[in-house]
């Protein structure tokens, strides 16, 4: 006997609150497009939960949300970014990432070609990260609740024996590492937003560190002190947080700081500063002077970090100032972003 | 980027920097007032006070237009804004702009005011058309660049017979703004700061050209460089204001030859001048009451000014006692002299108008160049 009586139409079908109400319609929802997207021994099993073993060590475990406008964007779409995003932070703390889990708030009169182009997306993208969707959750909301869809993950992944990268271990004369150019994602989404649209060739960077962080490790072992994602805030926010964090300032030279040129140019016209736009696809290392030659060498040699750049240094500063040397020839801080530069980018 | 990097040439930065330090006298000061926001930017993004010489000094002038919109036009559009029939459409910096007790149209939007960001006037009448049941009003600000794009939406709506448009007039002039700060009293009778020439507005200049301040430069005997927004201009322009300081001479020259003209822009000058007329007064933040430094709607065009349409009433609010916006605007003060200064007021919580924009002298010290307050500490 058939499960269910018509296919779901994926084609001209969209998301009716009967599709989060618990019945036929979700479950039909759920396993003619999540299963067959993200396609696994654990969804297979259709339980509340899934089940997997650990090894002995130390685990670490991350939630991110996603809310991001518009859902497609050049280079991804908010499923692509959602399993770049929870493989990132995992991936930070040096850590190898395993499961994920996936929740969606998805309005009314959402289609599902949509629908499924954005579960397909986070499948092959969990697929090339080499980590497995083991559970998830649906929610319909009434139409104007949401803006289309939004998607909340969770993480676990496993630490190296020996490593543990954190925001506090930043030391004085350790270099300041970038795994290629700034403020990519930002600005492809604000290339596409309504009434801010202009044209570029710039597409978004998201993409999953994992690969290139095992690289890492492996070159500068515990010399890497930490590791961290510059996203909302760009690498201001982030370099800022951890001279706070670890009771240093930094010393950066602008000249090394690598921006794509239509990055630079998009940033002029709307008055911004690329440091402080957003990236998916790139990480801030902090790392042990000894050291820095040998990971910059090992992911120069990774494809995602083909214009990873060494842009300065951690210096003795009670007040935790961010400094750069700038291609002119002054001197000025790299403060975080006052309010809102733009919201929902991720 | 072309355009852009050519302007920015650390090489010659260097070589201009040194020529200026050759040609100012160790022996007498440079104060130089940079009217514009835009420059006050470039001057602090690009570090350009470590490569003056001590004796050369920059002062920020009040050329932000957020920087010196009152708080009581900030309240009026918030009124405005509560409205449930209107839509306001702001140019994005209005938006933390404090009014009085902390108000701003950011925390209006978030308690239920219709009030959208927009990047062009055009963008404001589209919502019009889109939306014909509502009112969409323009909230207008900014100096003579701004002001013919204005005009040009007035004209647009004027033909597309859109009848639930208007703007709320918050244009004000340049000229008026340099005159009145060295005819304030701090400046020409206690002498405290002397302001030896100025940078003049760039993007402002190519609309009204270099001949409004021919007067000025006579009048006051003070030297004006009309100047490019790039660091490079900006060198250009100090060493150019150094040399008619040594040569006594006091006239208005053109670095930015590129792009500005004596004459200006007739057509957009043409359109302005259609529309809109002066003010007998207009508030600005720090300086006061300045005498026809506003612009507001001529009165064939009053049913497109939202003050009329919607009978809005003049509010004033005080400024903080304690904040000394008035005095760094005119030079008297720097931003450190002031108690407010990175305590209650930082880029996150304003209080007063040098803190708003980025443009703004204080904003623009606080985020690009308060490290040198520590460094000059631990050197004295």
């Amino acid at each position: 006997m058939k499960a269910y009586q018509r296919k779901l139409d994926i084609r001209n079908g969209c998301v009716d609150l009967s599709h989060g109400s618990g019945g036929r319609a979700m479950a039909q929802l759920i396993s003619g497009l999540f299963h067959e997207a993200f396609g696994n021994e654990w969804l297979a099993r259709g339980n509340d939960q899934s089940a997997f073993d650990v090894g002995a060590g130390r685990m670490v475990m991350t939630t991110d949300g996603y809310v991001v406008s518009p859902l497609f964007f050049p280079g991804g779409n908010i499923g692509s970014l959602a399993v770049h995003g929870t493989v990132n932070d995992i991936a930070m703390a040096g850590a190898k990432p395993l499961y994920l889990s996936a929740s969606f708030i998805i309005e009314e009169g959402f289609r599902f070609a949509d629908l499924k182009l954005i579960a397909e997306s986070m499948g092959q993208a969990a697929r090339d990260a080499g980590v497995h969707i083991i559970t998830g959750d649906t929610k319909v909301v009434e139409l104007g609740k949401a803006d289309g869809l939004f998607i909340s993950t969770a993480g676990v992944g496993i630490v190296p024996d020996g490593l543990d990268l954190s925001a506090e271990n930043a030391r004085v004369g350790d270099r300041v590492l970038i795994s290629g150019t700034l403020g990519d994602h930002g600005v492809a989404i604000m290339s596409k937003r309504q009434n801010l649209a202009f044209e570029t060739e710039i597409v978004s960077d998201s993409a999953a560190l994992n690969d290139l962080v095992a690289r890492m490790v492996e070159a500068g072992g515990r010399g890497i002190r930490l590791m961290r994602d510059p996203t909302r805030g760009g690498l201001a926010a982030t370099l800022n947080e951890i001279a706070r964090q670890s009771d240093v300032g930094f010393h950066l030279q602008e000249e090394a700081i690598p921006v794509k040129p239509g990055v630079a140019a998009a940033c002029e016209l709307l008055g911004l500063d690329p440091l402080h736009v957003a990236n998916e696809g790139k990480l801030v290392a902090i790392v042990a002077p000894e050291v820095a030659g040998a990971v910059l060498a090992a992911m120069r040699a990774h494809p995602l970090g083909r214009d990873a750049a060494d842009i300065g240094q951690a210096v003795a500063d009670d007040h935790h100032f961010v400094q750069m040397a700038t291609s002119f020839g002054g001197g000025r801080i790299v403060d975080w972003l006052s309010g809102e530069q733009l919201p929902r980018i991720c | 980027m072309k355009y852009a990097d050519e302007f920015r040439d650390k090489e010659i930065a260097l070589g201009l920097a040194k020529t200026i330090r050759t040609g100012a006298h160790a022996g007498r000061p440079y104060r130089f007032m940079e009217f514009c926001g835009g420059h006050t930017h470039a001057i602090s993004r690009y570090g350009l006070e470590d490569l003056l010489p001590k004796n050369v000094r920059m002062i920020h002038g009040p050329g932000c237009p957020v920087c010196v919109l009152p708080a009581g036009r900030i309240d009026m559009a918030i009124r405005l804004a509560m409205r449930p029939d209107i839509i306001l459409c702001v140019y994005g910096d209005l938006m933390r702009v404090p009014g009085s007790q902390g108000a701003s149209l950011l925390k209006a939007k978030a308690r239920g005011a219709d009030i959208r960001m927009v990047y062009s006037t055009i963008h404001a009448v589209r919502i019009a058309e889109e939306n014909p049941a509502r009112e969409v009003v323009f909230f207008a600000i900014g100096f003579e660049t701004t002001t013919p794009p204005t005009a040009v939406m007035i004209r647009m709506a004027e033909k597309k017979q859109l009848a639930n448009f208007s703007v709320f007039c918050n244009h004000v002039l340049t000229p008026p703004a340099m005159q009145n700060i060295l005819e304030s009293p701090d400046i020409r009778n206690i002498g405290r700061v002397e302001i030896d020439g100025f940078v003049g507005p760039a993007h402002v200049s190519t609309i009204i050209g270099t001949a409004p301040y021919e007067f000025f430069a006579e009048e006051f005997g003070r030297p004006v460089v009309i100047s490019g927004f790039e660091p490079l201009d900006m060198m250009q322009a100090i060493l150019m204001l150094v040399r008619q300081v040594n040569e006594h001479r006091h006239e208005v020259e053109n670095q930015y030859s590129r792009a500005v003209t004596r004459d200006g822009n007739l057509r957009a000058k043409e359109e302005v001048s259609d529309i809109f007329e002066l003010r007998d007064q207009f508030e600005w933040r720090g300086l006061g009451q300045v005498p026809y430094s506003g612009l507001k709607l001529k009165r064939a065009y009053a049913k497109y000014d939202a003050e009329i349409r919607f009978g809005m009433n003049e509010l004033r609010v005080d400024d903080n006692p304690a904040c000394e916006c008035g005095a760094i605007l005119r030079g008297v003060k720097k931003p450190v002299d002031c108690k407010l200064f990175g305590t209650v007021c930082t880029p996150e919580t304003p209080m007063g108008s040098c803190m708003v924009s980025s443009e703004g002298a204080c904003a623009a010290h606080w985020t690009y160049g308060r490290f040198r307050d520590h460094q000059q500490r631990r050197a004295s």
